[in-house]
């Protein structure tokens, strides 16, 4: 029977999911402020790296007690999203366990979400062990893990907590009542039938328990979801799509700008006729910089990374400049460009952006220049990669750090002349001697001078 | 001895073009193994293999140039594209088919990034050509030579690994010699870089708390243990300057020595005499 309850919760829930919604579109137009690049090629293979790696979350597996842990979280969040939709259903047409129908099924499915429920408490309450308690280095170390991501990830892991506990308190206050009033009990709950006491026997106080534990669940839920988007938990969306528009190439292969191409060949051969270049709508030529100074020139692919990121902080472990003590953290490098584009676009609900002068960081020397590159990364930071494209290997949900440090490199080079000045050696090396060192040309043979062999009798 | 020694005639592109011939493969040297005296005796030691086994092949000499890989590492893409196209047009101007080289910035680059500028050619690096050689039966190192029972640990190149996936051939080459392989912590694809990629080689490191290549080289030197007589195995000229840097560093020269796995191969065969 639908009654004033049941219109409460329509307009509870079209409030959540509308302002999710307006949220998810804020972020699709960050997402689409990058420069285009073309990545559908090979659906199959991009399906089969989706199994694999978001859904299968094969390179989780490289760390086996995160991975586990991590596992029951994320069975557990596709799994009880069943019983979300329940809920939304009962919700709506003041049903009662609508799905019930479908019985032996129905509690299976019940079993197995309560199951996960319990799974899901154990994992984050040692999640919450891991970064607060023993404190893993990762999760702990790091001038882009300032107050805001840390708190960000306790919010997330004690809101899971709670949400599995208002849902054993709707079982439990749920299953009891029914006992009590000689109803049959619809599912099998293998964990709430222990605390079945818990709430006393009172029938109109189980009911008001049950429907506290309900509401709590689904407005907890609601809430949660419009958390995301300000939050590193959008992984939980992003983590398909973005694996799903992968780099398929070899890791060794940086991209190649064709517009240098062509300069080059008119220079070379003066009657090389380069192709006319691209118009925006108004019919004006699109030039573009030659590498990334601010979020604009980076491609959708990077800045939809940067939504992706959990910020678990595994690139960082494994980045060789980082192990010995440089200031570049590949973690920091997506983070800096999510916080620039929510600056400079649109932003989420909570929006909180990484200004290091603010906080005092003093080792990071920003300066006050609103761009991605110097405004939140500087030069010394790019400059200690060494290009091993380990972070890229390490990243769970396949970022590529390693293209943004390449995109913003380009741009000192190519647009500021600004590299250090050994590299500049190397560089006018390669042009006069055609070696990175200042060998002659003339000598690049003499290798090959009274080199010996058994002779073959 | 000298009697039993023939002096090697390093044939290059140009004589073969000049007699009309064409060789079934082009040895890329590289800068390193061109002008590096260290890795020159690489360079050597993988002429040494293929004049052993007797293929039909050449080097481009004075006409061979940077890939123009380590300016394009460094962000500088004009750089590499000029280098880039002036190499490919001397490429295609010989009819290259087919390109070896012992270096894995040569080989990724020319394997990965060429193709977009007009050069089209099958890319192998010395580590999966010595493991053809080895499977074909073309190379056999009598009862692992020399290294038996040595204990060599073998250092992956980012470029060979995580680049380009390559992470048997260079183990398998080693497998041959029947010495006590033994594995860092950090290998394959969670390999530790030697510090030297993306141009690194060419300037001072950024302030920190250690060179790379000494965090490397620590992770190398416990694997091998303090027996001495041990090897560090590499397959980059890069890697090899930064590993034998690392050595001297920790004053483990008299345990320890650094060899690319072509000079390895070249020894066990007994080529090097």
């Amino acid at each position: 029977m639908i009654g004033i309850e049941n219109i409460i919760f329509l307009i509870v829930a079209a409030i959540g999911i509308g302002l999710f919604v307006w949220q998810v579109r804020n972020i699709r137009k960050n997402v689409l402020m990058g420069r285009d690049t073309t990545l559908n090629d090979n659906p199959s293979e991009r399906i089969n790296k989706t199994l694999l790696v978001a859904f299968g979350q094969q390179k989780m597996f490289k760390r086996m007690l995160p991975a586990v842990l991590h596992l029951f979280v994320y069975v557990g969040f596709i799994v009880i999203n069943v019983e979300v939709l329940e809920i939304l259903i009962d919700g709506i047409f003041g049903t009662h366990r609508v799905l019930g129908f479908v019985g032996p099924l129905y509690s299976g499915l019940m079993a197995l979400n309560e199951v996960l429920a319990a799974l899901v408490i154990i994992a984050c309450v040692m999640f919450l062990w891991r970064r607060n308690v023993t404190k893993v280095p990762r999760l702990w170390n790091g001038v882009e893990l300032r107050a805001w991501p840390k708190l960000d990830a306790n919010i997330i892991l004690i809101t899971e907590i709670v949400l599995m506990l208002a849902l054993f308190v709707f079982n439990i206050a749920d299953m009891k009542r029914v006992l009590l009033t000689g109803g049959e009990v619809v599912g099998y709950y293998p964990v709430s039938q222990f605390f079945v006491d818990v709430f006393g026997d009172n029938p109109e106080q189980l009911y008001v328990i049950a429907k506290v534990g309900w509401w709590f669940h689904i407005v907890g839920i609601l809430a949660f979801m419009n958390y995301l988007p300000s939050s590193k938990h959008f992984h939980i969306i992003m983590a398909f799509p973005n694996v799903y528009y992968s780099n398929l190439k070899p890791k060794g292969k940086f991209t190649t700008n064709p517009a240098i191409t062509h300069e080059i060949k008119a220079m070379l051969d003066p009657g090389y006729q380069p192709p006319a270049p691209e118009m925006d709508a108004e019919g004006n030529p699109i030039i573009q910089r030659f590498g990334a100074k601010d979020v604009e020139d980076l491609t959708w692919k990077q800045l939809m990374d940067s939504y992706t990121c959990t910020e678990c902080g595994r690139c960082t472990s494994v980045c060789p400049a980082n192990i010995t003590g440089k200031l570049l953290s590949p973690r920091k490098i997506v983070m800096d460009t999510r916080d620039r584009m929510e600056e400079k676009g649109e932003h989420p609900a909570i929006f909180a952006p990484n200004h290091y002068k603010e906080l005092g960081e003093e080792r990071v020397e920003v300066t006050e220049e609103k761009t991605l590159l110097r405004g939140y990364i500087t030069p010394e930071e790019l400059w200690a990669c060494t290009t091993c494209n380990a972070c890229v290997e390490s990243c769970p949900v396949n970022i590529d750090q390693l293209s943004v440090i390449m995109d913003l490199r380009r741009y000192l080079v190519l647009e500021e002349s600004a590299a250090p000045a050994s590299l500049n050696t190397m560089f006018t090396n390669i042009e006069n001697n055609g070696a990175p060192w200042a060998f002659s040309p003339a000598d690049r043979f003499n290798w090959a001078d009274e080199i010996y062999v058994p002779s073959k009798n | 001895m000298e009697e039993n020694k023939r002096l090697v005639k390093v044939p290059t592109m140009a004589e073969m073009a000049a007699s009309g011939e064409e060789p079934e493969i082009l040895f890329w040297v590289g800068c390193a193994g061109s002008f590096d005296d260290r890795y020159k005796r690489v360079t050597r030691a993988f002429v040494q293999i293929l004049e052993h086994i007797g293929v039909k092949y050449a080097v481009l000499g004075t006409e061979e140039s940077c890939t123009g890989e380590p300016a394009k590492r460094a962000g500088n893409e004009f750089l590499f594209q000029m280098q880039a196209l002036t190499n490919i047009e001397v490429l295609n101007g010989y009819n290259v088919k087919k390109i070896v080289t012992a270096c894995p910035h040569c080989f990724n680059t020319m394997k990965n990034e060429y193709p977009d500028l007009g050069g089209n050619y099958e890319v192998i690096h010395h580590s999966t050509f010595l493991q053809q050689l080895i499977n074909e039966g073309k190379v056999r190192v009598k009862e692992g030579g020399s290294f038996k029972g040595r204990r060599i640990t073998y250092h992956d190149s980012c470029y060979l690994g995580r680049a380009n996936d390559i992470y048997e051939a260079p183990r398998e080459v080693l497998a041959v010699l029947d010495a006590d392989l033994v594995e860092m912590k950090r290998v394959r694809a969670n390999g530790l870089c030697c510090g030297a990629g993306g141009a690194q080689m060419f300037k001072e490191p950024e302030p920190g708390k250690k060179d790379v290549n000494v965090e490397r080289t620590e992770e190398a030197l416990a694997t091998l243990g303090t027996g001495g007589n041990s090897v560090i195995a590499t397959a980059c000229p890069f890697c090899m300057v930064m590993m034998n840097d690392g050595v001297k560093n920790k004053d483990q020269e008299e345990n320890v020595q650094v060899f690319d796995i072509a000079e390895l191969i070249a020894q066990a065969e007994g080529l090097t005499k």
